[in-house]
Order: structure tokens, then C-alpha cells, then sequence
């Protein structure tokens, strides 16, 4: 677990989850509009991620823009075999994350590929080791958000 | 997508270099010039293959320690206008129509909601099916109980990478 967040991690937070400048000297320039200085804006951006509070600072690629795909997947676990399953769905370097929830249906991940037709493949292979049916349930359309900050 | 941009996009999986000036270290690496990879990249967010640029933060890590997946089984002439009433509001940060599978999933509309905990997540719920005009709709609130694998968005965009959380 990190250490406590202060304001200025949190303004950095709210602040630069929804964009970054691309200009020569970014941080500069974002560092300014929170009242910061470049190499501190740095060193704290540094800190979130080495803490673990932030995954990652950079672009994230739209797998469908860049010709890939992606689905969200789901399939009800007997209690027993729960740990099995997960070890072997998880062994698949497609499944970008998997979460254990409250349902029928406790086992839900996400399977993104670089080719569409590599999708169907993934979730037959799991169908296969796991023997148990997945339901695929890709996405139809996305309703986008608002851009939330809090000032 | 040329052969540059993907080795650009190559070079930018582990994210951005946190250096002064990241884009020239960049255009270093790849023997172009620094105006060349902004305008690259300003070129890739305009075409949707970068869909957002900036922090990937860890709800769980906030203090967010409860996070649900509801979904509600809308009519279908109602769902695209109960998705846009649910992504207005502030505790959903994502929101997708998918298709029902029926006989075993008969839910088309999902949003996720992060909460301090269970109660309040419950209670962003209620208060979701109220003003997005669904309290008559059958739904179903799936908290989640454990985190598997979450790798940082590498090729592909995933559903909660691209999560934002505000941060009181």
C-alpha cells in the first residue's frame, strides 16, 4: 500500500488522467497549470507509479482503431474448480485482466488481440481446457463520459 | 497505421519516458525529428488509435475499495437513451451496451461504479436507476471480490485501463 496521497498528488490526478500536452516540453506545461515546476511534476509523476497508485502514464491505443479487438467474457465457475480455471484462463497472454464477482457468472475477463479472429480462438481454447461454456459478450456500442474533474 | 507508427506505438508501450523533453527522446530513438513524432501522434489521437493520453490510475489503491458492474435489461428502442443518462452521471465511469445471450444473460446495457464501499456503491445505484428513468428495469449488481491480472493497457485499449476515477 502507497504512502497517504497530498493535494498536490491528488490535483495531479484529477488533473492529467484525461490528457497530456504533446509539445516539446509537456511536463512544463502541465506542470504550470497546476502551479508546479517541470522537474517536480516529474518526481511526483515518478512516485505515483513506482507507488502503485498509477499503472501507467502515456498514450493508451484503441485496440479496434489499431485493426485488433476485444470482448468481455464471463463463465460460471463451480466453487471447486475456481482457482484451476483462473490459473488457466490467466495463462493466456490475451486476457488483459480478470475479475472474481459476486454471481452465477463469477469469473469475468477481458480478452483484447491484434486480429479480431484471434478472439473467437482464445475463448474456444479456454472452453476447451476449462470445459466449461463462456458467454461472449463484445461491445455494441460505447456511451462516452463527460470529462470528470474535480478542481 | 504505417511501419513508423507502429514502432512509435512500440515504444511508448511502457508509456511515456518521464524525461523533459519525452518526445525527442523519442524522435532519437527512431531517427526522426521531434515535430515529426508530435505530429504523429497528434495524428494517431485524431484517428481514435490513441483513445486517451494521460495517468491510469488504481481505483482500489484511492481508496475506492468497492467496484461494481451493474447491468439492466433495457428495451431495446431504450437503451441508447438510458446508456447516455447513465454515462452523464459522475460515479459511472464506463458504460456499454453488449449483446443479451439468451436464455442465460438477458442484459444488454453495463456501467461500471466505484464506491468508498458497498453502501455507497449501492446507494450510487439507486440513485443511477432514479435519474436515468430505470427504476422499473430488472438489473443486477455484480461486485467484484477479487482482482486477478490487470496489466497496464499494452496493445489494445482494455474496459477498466481506461477507467478515470476523481480523487476528492
Amino acid at each position: 500500500m502507497s504512502k497517504a496521497l497530498d493535494s498536490t498528488d491528488r490535483a495531479i490526478l484529477n488533473a492529467l488522467q484525461g490528457g497530456f500536452p504533446i509539445a516539446d516540453r509537456p511536463f512544463a506545461i502541465a506542470a504550470a497549470e497546476l502551479g508546479l515546476t517541470e522537474p517536480d511534476l516529474i518526481a511526483r509523476l515518478r512516485s505515483l507509479l513506482d507507488d502503485g497508485v498509477a499503472t501507467r502514464f502515456g498514450p493508451l491505443f484503441n485496440a479496434e482503431a489499431m485493426g485488433g479487438a476485444l470482448t468481455l467474457a464471463a463463465i460460471s465457475v463451480p466453487e471447486e474448480r475456481f482457482e484451476e480455471v483462473a490459473a488457466l484462463v490467466n495463462a493466456h497472454p490475451e486476457v488483459a485482466h480478470n475479475y472474481r464477482r459476486c454471481h452465477a457468472f463469477n469469473m469475468w475477463f477481458v480478452v483484447a488481440c491484434e486480429r479480431p479472429e484471434q478472439v473467437r480462438r482464445v475463448l474456444e481454447e479456454i472452453e476447451r481446457e476449462s470445459g466449461l461454456p463462456i458467454i461472449d459478450l463484445p461491445k455494441e456500442e460505447e456511451f462516452f463520459l463527460e470529462l470528470k474533474l474535480t478542481a | 497505421m504505417t511501419d513508423l507508427d507502429r514502432r512509435l506505438l512500440a515504444l511508448l508501450q511502457d508509456g511515456l519516458p518521464l524525461v523533459a523533453a519525452p518526445y525527442g527522446a523519442l524522435a532519437q530513438r527512431l531517427g526522426i525529428s521531434e515535430a515529426e513524432v508530435c505530429e504523429r501522434l497528434r495524428r494517431l489521437q485524431a484517428e481514435g488509435v490513441i483513445s486517451r493520453f494521460g495517468l491510469v490510475v488504481r481505483h482500489h489503491e484511492l481508496g475506492y475499495r468497492a467496484n461494481a458492474m451493474v447491468v439492466w435489461d433495457v428495451p431495446d428502442t431504450e437503451v441508447r437513451e438510458a446508456g447516455r443518462r447513465l454515462a452523464a452521471l459522475d460515479f459511472v465511469t464506463l458504460c456499454y451496451r453488449r449483446p443479451r445471450r439468451l436464455p442465460r444473460w438477458p442484459y444488454n446495457l453495463f456501467c461500471m461504479v466505484h464506491g468508498l464501499d458497498r453502501d455507497e456503491v449501492l446507494a450510487q445505484v439507486a440513485q443511477a436507476a432514479r435519474q436515468a428513468g430505470l427504476e422499473q428495469v430488472r438489473r443486477e449488481v455484480l461486485f467484484s471480490t477479487r482482482r486477478f491480472k490487470q496489466r497496464g493497457a499494452r496493445y489494445g485499449s482494455t474496459a477498466e485501463a481506461r477507467d478515470r476515477a476523481q480523487v476528492a
